[in-house]
């Protein structure tokens, strides 16, 4: 633990890539296995399960500091993180531990079992006992989600120079369905391992958005579009008559969508199947409002698959019968896959080919993306034809060509305060439109929240203006005199049940403050509607 | 009933009996003015009186004002008010004000900390009635290190970066914060060099304080002047042109908001150093205490919160809205004056 905190301390004190890369190799060359082992599966969100909840967490901290709870609350709202707050009231302790990362670890996951007493008794000797840092890591294995400016990228080139294993072989590895509990570092990084071989998916290859103009690329004819699909980033894997699906995010979501089920038996062992899944009402693409209410779902009702079934539209093929065929270039992949959809195109409708496109002149393609709103999608992909399928994010052979966004001018009408790197600053707004009320008056409505797209001095400024301009506080949440004009640009719009405005955007963000504008000339909610379509 | 002593109106902080402003933010005729930051020593008065120690400082952030130095302790009567001034351990020359009239004892404290600092006479705790506080820092996660400790962290921070090879690029506002690291810099490590706005503040307080040699950056010094040295520079010279000529270099900041993780990571800083010239929580609630006042008035800072917990407590603690901004403003003067150098 005193390794690990000392690390989460250096990759504290830099905002150099390469320096923090450094320190982790270094404390990869330092730590032993078991330590190695649970310090990747943190750092790739793979942690155990929470041993207390965190009303108890918040109270047993309290009653250390001799603080009231709302004083707490308070705090923590300024500081924006949990684990943060926590190491911060404790009086400092100034000691330190010699027990490694593991064994508290381990620690932790008896935790769970044992009754509130023993718990109490263990989170305060170690609160009072361990010194800031380690206080902090504590509290953040105890709170989870171990965000702390440490990519799994960048934990993957540490460990790449650590062990000089490549780094996509790495990130290969680290994939997938593996838990610290089940298997060693020998196990996972340093042996070659068939048996888990079955389940796992590739690293996602993911496009830039262009750069300049399409003309840059060079020759339309060396390049497909395709149009970009609003769904979830998918692959579908059929190995042995089993099914695996997993998401962008690495997350196996197989049993988030049984549709896909009746693809066993259709499509070869062997296969996997790069795609996205879009939600198919009434037998055409919804909205990406229609596929969340499948998102959150594990256990998916009868009633909800036939009301929003789902579909895999699929555009490359990663593995063709056993084999790893990522390095062919992307004209063979898609002849393959081309094959495959004749061949089972009947007996599987949840599964549709995306179409390449070819043209003759970039105009063309420009046209195509015109369409791209009318189509569903968010417009177009090109790929280089004889581009084989990279790992991550890479310039060059896949760029995105997103149709411009939706903009509407909005008031701002409540603020937040942001979250880590923003906690003590308002940064996260409400904002609203005019509508008409039943007696006709005019009176603004919330239609979305965002907080992205200004610069930190124009955070600085608004921040200033909320907190001179506040009208009433609801805990963190301020509501402001309406005076500020922002146009607001989003992705995609729908109809809504869940919204007070009765409609849904999608990605909603800062576009640039309007300064010019008085709220009077803002948007209302009838031009919003216009936008459906 | 009596109106109150002091009274908080849209210039300042008002003593109606003295016709005497507290740190005025609008142009008056007569302002006891606390310390040389510019959200409490504004331009436009007519008349200042402030610690005797401040005034080549507010000369030369003002100019040519018409001004009255005064001593720690020593009275002076406006119209049967008995004012005087108490070291408030802010920053060098800064003061409390004790105000009295019949009786009744008024302390405003403009901005203070209760660390000895090794430069600002350090603050004294004065018996009065009312206690007017500022609580930049009033909540339970403020809780300051002992600048010894804090001052070897950032000596032993630049020695290492000048093993390295790097320069050591250190952000403190400049009137105040600079000199008090400067002050317990070791100039054994290396060279300390200063951005202007520091280098010619430190220079008007060099005539009350002994500080070690520091040499201006100017456009004709050396890349490998750079090199290992230690560089004095306000915040705002943070992703300017003026540091790019350090590479490679490190950055570190010098602040009581450097508790948190995220405002050193908002700020894009490499290294957060937490030391601040203002009280933490338990700096104010302790100099609360010793005052012996019943009724508290916060004035800047997180105020809603800290009086909801004074009254907890069971003091008598209200918040009075005034313009003064802590040490945000702090970092507007060093903006301010980087413009004019």
């Amino acid at each position: 633990m005193k390794h690990f905190a000392a690390l989460i301390k250096t990759l504290d004190s830099t905002n150099k890539t390469n320096t923090k890369v450094a320190a982790l190799a270094d404390y990869f060359d330092t730590v032993n296995d078991q330590d190695k082992l649970w310090t990747i599966a943190i750092l790739s969100h793979r942690r155990p399960p929470r041993p207390v909840n965190t009303t108890l967490l918040r109270e047993w901290a309290t009653e250390l500091a001799e603080i009231p709870l709302w004083l707490f609350e308070e705090s923590y709202h300024i500081v924006g993180d949990l684990a943060e707050t926590i190491a911060l009231i404790i009086p400092d302790g100034k000691q330190s531990t010699e027990k490694s990362l593991s064994e508290f670890l381990e620690e932790m996951i008896q935790l769970k079992a044992k009754d509130e007493v023993e718990k109490k008794d263990y989170l305060h000797k170690n609160w009072r006992s361990l010194d800031y840092y380690e206080r902090f890591v504590f509290n953040k294995l105890m709170t989870g989600g171990f965000r702390i400016g440490v990519s799994q990228k960048l934990m993957t080139r540490a460990l790449s120079k650590s062990t000089g294993i490549d780094e996509d072989i790495l990130a290969y590895k680290l994939m997938g369905d593996w838990s610290p509990m089940k298997t060693t570092f020998e196990e996972l990084i340093l042996q070659e391992n068939a048996a888990d071989y079955i389940s796992k998916p590739y690293p996602f290859y993911l496009a830039y958005a262009i750069e300049g103009t399409v003309e840059d690329l060079g020759a339309v004819s060396e390049w497909y579009a395709e149009h970009k699909w609003d769904g979830i980033r998918s692959q579908v894997i059929i190995r042995q008559n089993e099914l695996f699906v997993w998401s962008r995010g690495e997350e196996l979501v197989t049993d988030k969508y049984p549709e896909f089920e009746k693809l066993v038996g259709v499509v070869p062992n062997g296969t996997v199947l790069d795609g996205e899944i879009l939600p198919f009402p009434d037998g055409k693409i919804g909205t990406f409002n229609d596929l969340q209410t499948r998102i959150g779902r594990k256990n998916v009702s009868k009633a909800l698959l036939a009301k929003t079934p789902v579909i895999l539209k699929a555009y490359d093929v990663l593995e063709w019968e056993g084999n790893d065929i990522r390095s062919k270039p992307f004209k063979e992949r898609r002849a393959i896959l081309e094959k495959l959809f004749k061949k089972t195109n009947a007996h599987a409708p949840v599964m549709q080919l995306s179409e390449t496109l070819v043209f003759d002149h970039w105009e063309s393609v420009a046209k195509e993306r015109e369409r791209s709103r009318e189509v569903r999608s968010e417009g177009l992909m090109l790929k280089r034809k004889d581009s084989p399928y990279l790992v991550g994010r890479k310039k060059g052979d896949w760029w995105k060509w997103k149709v411009d966004p939706l903009t509407i001018d909005a008031v701002l009408t409540y603020a937040m305060r942001g979250h880590g790197r923003r906690s003590n600053l308002f940064t996260d707004y409400t904002f609203a439109l005019w509508d008409e009320n039943e007696t006709g008056e005019r009176e603004l409505v919330t239609f979305a929240k965002a907080y992205s797209g200004l610069t930190d001095a124009e955070f600085r400024e608004v921040d200033k203006f909320i907190k001179a301009n506040t009208l009433e506080r609801f805990g963190p949440v301020r509501s402001v005199t309406p005076e500020l004009v922002f146009e607001i640009a989003f992705e995609g719009i729908a109809l809504s049940k869940r919204h007070k405005s009765g409609v849904a955007t999608r990605f909603p963000r800062i576009l640039r403050w309007r300064k010019d504008k008085k709220i009077e000339e803002a948007n209302s909610l009838d031009d919003l509607k216009q936008m459906i379509p | 009933m009596r109106q109150p002593l002091l009274l908080f109106n849209a210039k300042g902080i008002y003593c109606a009996q003295a016709d005497v402003y507290l740190d005025p933010w609008k142009p008056v005729d007569k302002a006891i003015i606390t310390h040389g930051h510019a959200d409490h020593s504004r331009w436009g008065h007519k008349r200042y009186i402030t610690h005797h120690t401040n005034i080549p400082i507010i000369k030369h952030r003002l100019g040519d004002i018409k001004v009255t130095g005064k001593e720690w302790g020593e009275t002076f009567q406006v119209n049967g008010v008995t004012f005087s001034l108490h070291p408030a351990g802010h920053i060098i020359g800064s003061s409390q004000v004790r105000v009295e009239y019949q009786g009744e004892v008024w302390v405003f404290t403009g901005d203070y900390k209760t660390e000895d600092d090794g430069l600002a006479v350090p603050y004294q705790p004065i018996k009065c009635h009312t206690f007017i506080t500022e609580c930049t820092f009033g909540l339970p996660a403020f809780k300051w290190t002992r600048q010894e400790e804090v001052m070897g962290h950032i000596n032993d921070w630049w020695a290492e970066n000048r093993s390295e090879g790097r320069c050591s690029i250190l952000f403190g506002y400049s009137l105040g914060k600079a000199q008090r690291l400067l002050k317990h810099l070791d100039p054994s490590i290396g060279r300390i060099l200063t951005h202007g706005a520091i280098e010619n503040m430190t220079n008007v307080i060099r005539s009350i304080a002994d500080f070690p040699e520091t040499t201006l950056v100017t456009r004709d010094t050396k890349k490998e002047d750079f090199r290992g040295a230690l560089i004095l520079a306000p915040p705002s010279a943070h992703g300017s042109t003026w540091i790019r000529k350090m590479v490679p270099y490190v950055t570190a900041s010098a602040s009581g908001w450097m508790t948190f993780r995220g405002a050193r990571r908002r700020r894009a800083i490499d290294k957060g150093f937490v030391l601040s010239d203002h009280c933490d929580w338990d700096g104010l609630l302790q100099s609360i205490q010793a005052t012996g006042a019943e009724k508290i008035i916060s004035t800047h800072g997180y105020t809603d919160i800290f009086s909801r917990y004074l009254r907890e407590l069971g003091y008598d603690a209200r918040t009075e809205k005034t313009q003064f901004e802590g040490e945000l403003a702090e970092m507007e003067t060093a903006k301010e004056k980087e413009a004019n150098t």
